[in-house]
């Protein structure tokens, strides 16, 4: 083609945009909707909890599901939580032993321990642990039953599924977690004091005496009751995320999914602001 | 539009009769995001009628069931029961309004988790406290027996076929004894024998307690046999409202198409 029909042809075809252009107000668009969607989701999760709130509060009580939802959270996490403890007190017991030779110090191995597992590891791994069990659960049940409409069906039925659905897991989620605790604790001290006691010569009241010597109440109760707030993440996280769902089988996978990982992410998250406040709280 | 249900008249024809209709639908209009589902709806349902609601699919005959029990909530108009305005009223006051109404879902929606027993009990359990559990069991097993399923007690419902998952719907639908039954697609999927059973069951227990239903169907045969006046949607719009023979006699395209 000559230069003439090289000029011609390109005053007929319209002129392009910049690309740079186009990839600025995308991206911009791409921004706005993810914002715009964040909180979105905030405000969702905030009307759900008021709704949960006010069906918790205000009778008639669900008594008999709140009983089965203790069993569901509690009893049936239990052997997890205690196995999960008692693998945690091993692996405490091993690194603190190794650490503390090093620099001398193994007279403080039962205060290490007792207090690792007790102030940090204890809290933490069992609000993990029940947040891939119980908020997967949850979230897959109550997202199969809202794409069955079993959820309509309830509400038909003038039944208010926050406080019959909702409100009885959030509360066994709550009053269950501190109980969880304390069993996962049990075993991590437990398993910690025998993994030493293997390698050297430490009596169980040893062990207790002086890993508990000179300890409060403020040492240990807070740390153990921030778990409940844990259980309050997880039981409002995948309650909303199951009762929200849309989309038939594709649905409920990625409601149990996002509950797991939102519920495990917003306790990781929470706990940072647990510490300091128990920290400037109860010191 | 001359074929058009004439909402007026018929408003002023219940004035003078002194009828407050038990189920009233006016103007209602709603959308999902931009597709408009209803678009401006008007029907009434008195005490001991059954109306059935037809048209093609994705037309919002569900939309407009699940509006009337407050499932959904509507863009405006309003939906009465008993002469009130559901749509701004507080949770638990809808709860006592939905004490009067009974839904039968498309799939039965039945709790998965509990016998067919336990189905059908769980809506006494919850709002009739004061009775016992030897009572509520009796009612069971005569509800149960309405619905000729008395010796499926304590199957689960994965055990049982979808026409007797609709009997159960039905029967925990009846369990409170409404004043009003919504049957979404009673009879939707099951064979002809079941479904003349179905039919057969509504309209024995229409004869019997004399409720206002609304009944959502695809099924011409079914509705022609269970409801007293008919409704064609299309577009979000009732085409036309009347007897079956009314709807026969139309000369409207759309009424003539769906009739064949």
């Amino acid at each position: 083609m000559s230069d003439r029909g090289l000029t011609a042809a390109a005053a007929i075809r319209p002129p392009l945009p910049e690309p740079q252009a186009i990839g600025i107000s995308s991206l911009l668009s791409s921004a706005k909707r993810r914002f715009s969607h964040f909180f979105e989701w905030f405000g969702s999760l905030g009307v759900f909890s008021w709704q949960v709130l006010k069906a918790a509060i205000t009778p008639p009580y669900e008594w008999r599901e709140l009983i089965r939802q203790f069993d569901e959270v509690g009893s049936r996490s239990l052997p997890l939580v205690a196995l999960a403890g008692a693998a945690i007190g091993i692996v405490i017991s091993l690194e603190a032993r190794y650490s503390l030779s090093r620099f001398g110090a193994k007279s403080m191995f039962p205060a290490t321990l007792v207090y690792s597992v007790i102030q940090v590891m204890g809290p933490v791994i069992t609000g993990l642990v029940v947040s891939g069990r119980v908020g997967a659960g949850i979230g897959a049940e109550l997202a199969s039953m809202k794409v069955t409409e079993q959820i309509d069906a309830i509400e038909a039925s003038a039944i208010n599924p926050y406080r019959l659905l909702a409100a009885t897991r959030v509360l066994a989620c709550i009053l269950m977690l501190p109980l969880l605790t304390l069993a996962a604790d049990a075993c991590a001290l437990l398993t910690g004091w025998f993994a030493q006691a293997l390698v050297e010569q430490l009596s169980f009241r040893q062990f207790v005496e002086s890993g508990f010597r000179g300890a409060t109440f403020n040492a240990f109760l807070p740390p153990t009751f921030k778990t409940a707030v844990y259980g309050l993440i997880i039981g409002i996280i995948a309650c909303f995320q199951g009762m929200r769902t849309r989309g038939g089988a594709a649905g409920v996978g990625r409601a149990a999914t996002n509950s797991v990982v939102l519920a495990s992410l917003f306790l990781i998250l929470a706990d940072v602001v647990l510490v300091k406040f128990i920290l400037v709280f109860f010191p | 539009m001359a074929t058009a249900y004439d909402n007026a008249t018929r408003t002023s024809d219940l004035e003078h009769e002194g009828i407050v209709p038990v189920i009233a639908v006016e103007n209602v209009y709603k959308s999902f995001a931009s597709h408009k589902v209803l678009n401006g709806i008007n029907l009434r349902v008195n005490r001991g009628e059954t109306l059935a609601v037809l048209g093609r699919s994705g037309t919002g005959k569900s939309v407009l069931l699940r509006l009337i029990i407050r499932l959904e909530t509507l863009d405006s108009g309003s939906v009465c029961i008993h002469g009130q305005d559901i749509a701004g009223l507080p949770l638990d006051h809808m709860g006592k309004v939905r004490m009067k109404m009974g839904f039968l879902f498309q799939h039965a929606a039945l709790y998965d988790s509990l016998t067919v027993a336990e189905n059908i009990a769980f809506p006494l359990e919850h709002h009739r406290r004061d009775i016992s559990r030897s009572e509520r069991m009796d009612r069971v097993r005569q509800l149960l027996a309405e619905v000729g399923m008395e010796g499926d007690l304590n199957k689960m419902p994965s055990d049982i076929s979808g026409g007797m998952q609709k009997r159960v719907g039905l029967a925990r639908a009846l369990a409170l004894e409404p004043e009003i039954l919504l049957l979404d697609e009673p009879t939707a999927g099951l064979d002809p024998i079941s479904s003349g059973e179905i039919d057969n069951l509504i309209l024995k227990l229409q004869r019997e307690r004399k409720m206002a239903s609304v009944v959502v169907t695809h099924d011409l045969h079914s509705a022609r046999t269970i409801a007293n006046h008919l409704a064609l949607l299309d577009q979000g719009k009732v085409v036309i409202e009347g007897k079956f023979e009314k709807l026969q006699q139309s000369d409207i395209e759309f009424v003539k198409e769906f009739l064949k």
